[in-house]
C-alpha cells in the first residue's frame, strides 16, 4: 500500500477543469462479497485471491452472528471479481471514495465535518494507514458521493483516486 | 392382532359400524351410484363422465370404481375457489379449507346434512377411544378452516360431553383452565401432548392438578413411539384418528378399545390403495396411496381422492370390537413433499413462491425441520444469489425480514430465514429434495 501524494494533489488541483473526466476516477471501486459467518471462511477468501495472485489493499468485515459482508479494495478489482465467481462467491462491486486524513487527534473529526456540512450520508466506512505514517486512508461509502467529492474538493481535502491509491 | 380392550369396548352407531359385511357393501354401492349422480354436477366430472360413458346406473359393481377418475389437489385448485361445489350456494352450511401450494385455501362446503353426518363421525371415534356424556373435554385445536376444532366440536357435542372451546396458543391458559376445570380429555396436536408432559415431568405442574385421561390427537404425523412416551408420562390414553378436509375433516377412520389400527368409516368412504407410479390398485396388505370417495358428501363431491398419504390397509382379519369394517395403519409416510408443521400443511413450493415475491429470484434453498423441544422448528437455507446480495448490512437484513415475512404469508407460519454461501447446500440428482426432516418422526 503505498499512496503517491504528489500525484493525488495532482488530481485535486485539475478537479475543477476536467471535473466530467475526472468524476470516475475519484472513486474506487470496492468488491463486496457474502460470507457466512463460520470458521475458515474468511480465510477461504483471502486463499482464493492469494492463489491468483492478488493483493488485497483493504478489507473490512460487518458482521451478523449468522452471516457476515467481506468488503476489500485491491488493485485489478475486475480479475479479483472474475476469480472469486469462478470460486462459487457472490460479488458486488461498489463505487467508494478513498480520502487521506492526517494521522493525528482531530483529523477524521475535520473530514467528517465537511461529508455532514454537504448533508451526506455515511453508509459506512473503514480506515487503514498508509506506509507513509502521517496519512490514514478511509474508505467512505455514501449515498451521495459526487456531492461529498465536490464538498472535500473545494474544502481542499484529499480524495485519492485509484492510480494514487494503489501508487502506480 | 389385540385381543384386549385398552378401555371399555363401545360403539357409536353399531347399525353402520358393525352391519354384516355383505350388507355393508350393497350400501356402499348403492352410495357409491348417489355420489356419482352428485358429482355428475361437477363441470370437471360431468365432462370426464361424459366421455368415459359414465353414469350412476353404469356403476354395477364396487369394482366400477376403478372408472372413476382421479381427483387431486391441483384438480381443486384448478377450479378455485368452488368449482367442485355440487348444491346451489343456498344450500352451504359451511366452509372450511385447507392450506395451499399457492398461498390460497382449498375450499371445501357442507350442506346442514354434511355437517350432522360429519358429526356422527367424529363421534364414532370419540366414543370407541373412551368419551363418554358425563366427560369434560378440553379443545386445544384451533377453530378456524382447520376442520379438527369444529369438526371435533360437533362430534363431542352430539355424544353429549360437555366442551370447552379454548382453541389453540398460550399455553399458561390451557394448563390454567385444565386444572381449574378439570376435564378428563384433551384435544390437542401431539406435540402440545409432548409440551405438557415436559412441564408435568419438570414438576411445573401436580399430575393429581389434572383430571385427564384421554387425548385424541390431530394436526401432525405422529409415531407409535410418541405414543408410549406421552401415555407413560401423562398416565393418559392416546388416540389416532385419521381425516383430510378434502373428503369431510377428522372422522374418516379412528382406533377402537383394541387398538388394531383405525376402523375406516366404511359406510360413508370407499378407500383404496394404490401404486403411485402406476395407480393400479394393490391389495390389502400392501403399502401404498391412500385413495378415498367419500359417499355421502352433497356439497363437495369428490372421486378417488388422492391424498398423498401412504398407508397401508389390513388384510388380517376380523378386529375383536364387533366393527366388520376394515381397519388402516397410521400414516407411514407422503408420496409428495408436503411437510405438517404444527398442524400446518406446507409445500416446499410454497417457499418458492415467497422467496420469488421478495427478489423475483429463486434461488436455491433447503428446508430443515426440527423438534427442539416440543415444538416444531423450521429453517429454510437460503443460497445467497446475486439478485438479492447487497453490500449494504441493513439491506441485507431488510431483505431477510421481507423473506421471512413472505414465508409467514404464504404459508401462515413463522420460520428462521439462514443466509448460506452459494453451492453450499446439497444437490440432489433429479427430483430435488429440498427438506431435512430431522423431528425423528420418518416412519
Amino acid at each position: 500500500m503505498r499512496i503517491g501524494l504528489s500525484l493525488l494533489m495532482k488530481v485535486n488541483d485539475c478537479y475543477g477543469g476536467l471535473r466530467k473526466e475526472n468524476e470516475v476516477s475519484m472513486k474506487i471501486q470496492q468488491l463486496s462479497l457474502f460470507l457466512e459467518n463460520k470458521p475458515g471462511h474468511l480465510n477461504a477468501i483471502c486463499r482464493t485471491l492469494s492463489d491468483a495472485g492478488i493483493n488485497i489493499v483493504t478489507l473490512s468485515l460487518a458482521d451478523t452472528q449468522q452471516f457476515g459482508i467481506v468488503r476489500l479494495i485491491v488493485e485489478d478489482w475486475r480479475r479479483a471479481k472474475a476469480v472469486l465467481e469462478a470460486a462459487g462467491y457472490v460479488v458486488n462491486v461498489r463505487e467508494v471514495v478513498a480520502v487521506t486524513v492526517a494521522d493525528r487527534p482531530g483529523g477524521m473529526t475535520e473530514l467528517l465535518d465537511v461529508i455532514g456540512a454537504a448533508g451526506v450520508n455515511i453508509e459506512y466506512m473503514y480506515a487503514f494507514t498508509s506506509h507513509h505514517g502521517q496519512e490514514a486512508v478511509l474508505i467512505f461509502r455514501l449515498d451521495d458521493p459526487d456531492r461529498a467529492i465536490e464538498a472535500l474538493n473545494a474544502a481542499g481535502r484529499s480524495v485519492v483516486d485509484a492510480v494514487a491509491l494503489f501508487g502506480n | 392382532m389385540n385381543t384386549k380392550p385398552i378401555v371399555e369396548n363401545r360403539i357409536w352407531q353399531p347399525d353402520f359400524e358393525c352391519m354384516p359385511v355383505g350388507q355393508l357393501r350393497a350400501l356402499q354401492l348403492q352410495r357409491l351410484r348417489e355420489a356419482v349422480a352428485r358429482c355428475s354436477r361437477v363441470p370437471f366430472y360431468c365432462e370426464q363422465f361424459a366421455a368415459a360413458g359414465i353414469t350412476s346406473d353404469s356403476i354395477r359393481s364396487l369394482d366400477d370404481i376403478r372408472r372413476l377418475p382421479f381427483t387431486t389437489k391441483a384438480d381443486l385448485r384448478d377450479s378455485y375457489p368452488l368449482g367442485f361445489l355440487a348444491v346451489p350456494r343456498d344450500c352451504v352450511a359451511r366452509f372450511q379449507g385447507t392450506s395451499g401450494t399457492t398461498g390460497k385455501p382449498t375450499w371445501v362446503a357442507y350442506t346442514k346434512g354434511d355437517v350432522d353426518n360429519w358429526a356422527n363421525m367424529c363421534a364414532r371415534f370419540l366414543v370407541a377411544g373412551g368419551l363418554r356424556p358425563e366427560h369434560t373435554v378440553q379443545i386445544s385445536f384451533g377453530f378456524g378452516l382447520f376442520t379438527g376444532g369444529f369438526g371435533l366440536h360437533y362430534g363431542i357435542e352430539r355424544v353429549g360431553a360437555a366442551i370447552i372451546p379454548l382453541s389453540s396458543g398460550n399455553s399458561e391458559r390451557q394448563l390454567m383452565t385444565m386444572q381449574d376445570l378439570r376435564p378428563e380429555v384433551l384435544i390437542c396436536t401431539p406435540s402440545y401432548a409432548l409440551k405438557l408432559m415436559d412441564t408435568v415431568l419438570a414438576g411445573g405442574v401436580e399430575r393429581a392438578s389434572i383430571a385427564l385421561e384421554h387425548a385424541h390427537f390431530g394436526g401432525e404425523p405422529w409415531t407409535e413411539s410418541m405414543r408410549e412416551r406421552i401415555e407413560e408420562g401423562l398416565g393418559i390414553r392416546c388416540w389416532n384418528n385419521y381425516g383430510l378436509a378434502e373428503v369431510q375433516g377428522p372422522g374418516v377412520s379412528g382406533e377402537c378399545a383394541y387398538r388394531n389400527g383405525m376402523h375406516i368409516q366404511e359406510d360413508q368412504f370407499i378407500f383404496e390403495v394404490i401404486d403411485p407410479d402406476t395407480l393400479e390398485p394393490l391389495p390389502d396388505g400392501e403399502r401404498g396411496e391412500l385413495v378415498v370417495t367419500p359417499l355421502c358428501r352433497e356439497a363437495f363431491p369428490v372421486t378417488r381422492y388422492r391424498t398423498r398419504d401412504i398407508g397401508v390397509i389390513y388384510a388380517d382379519g376380523d378386529c375383536p370390537c364387533g366393527r366388520t369394517t376394515r381397519r388402516m395403519s397410521r400414516i407411514m409416510g407422503r408420496t409428495d413433499d408436503m411437510l405438517i408443521i404444527r398442524g400446518v400443511n406446507v409445500f416446499p413450493s410454497q417457499i418458492e413462491t415467497a422467496l420469488m415475491r421478495v427478489k423475483s429470484v429463486a434461488p436455491h434453498y433447503m428446508i430443515e425441520v426440527t423438534r427442539p423441544a416440543a415444538m416444531d422448528e423450521v429453517t429454510v437455507h437460503i443460497e445467497m444469489h446475486p439478485g438479492m446480495f447487497s453490500d449494504s448490512m441493513s439491506e441485507l437484513q431488510a431483505v431477510k425480514a421481507a423473506i421471512a415475512a413472505a414465508i409467514a404469508s404464504v404459508t401462515g407460519l413463522h420460520m428462521n430465514i439462514n443466509l448460506v454461501q452459494p453451492n453450499t447446500l446439497e444437490r440432489f440428482e433429479g427430483k430435488s429434495r429440498r427438506v431435512k426432516d430431522l423431528r425423528g418422526i420418518s416412519f
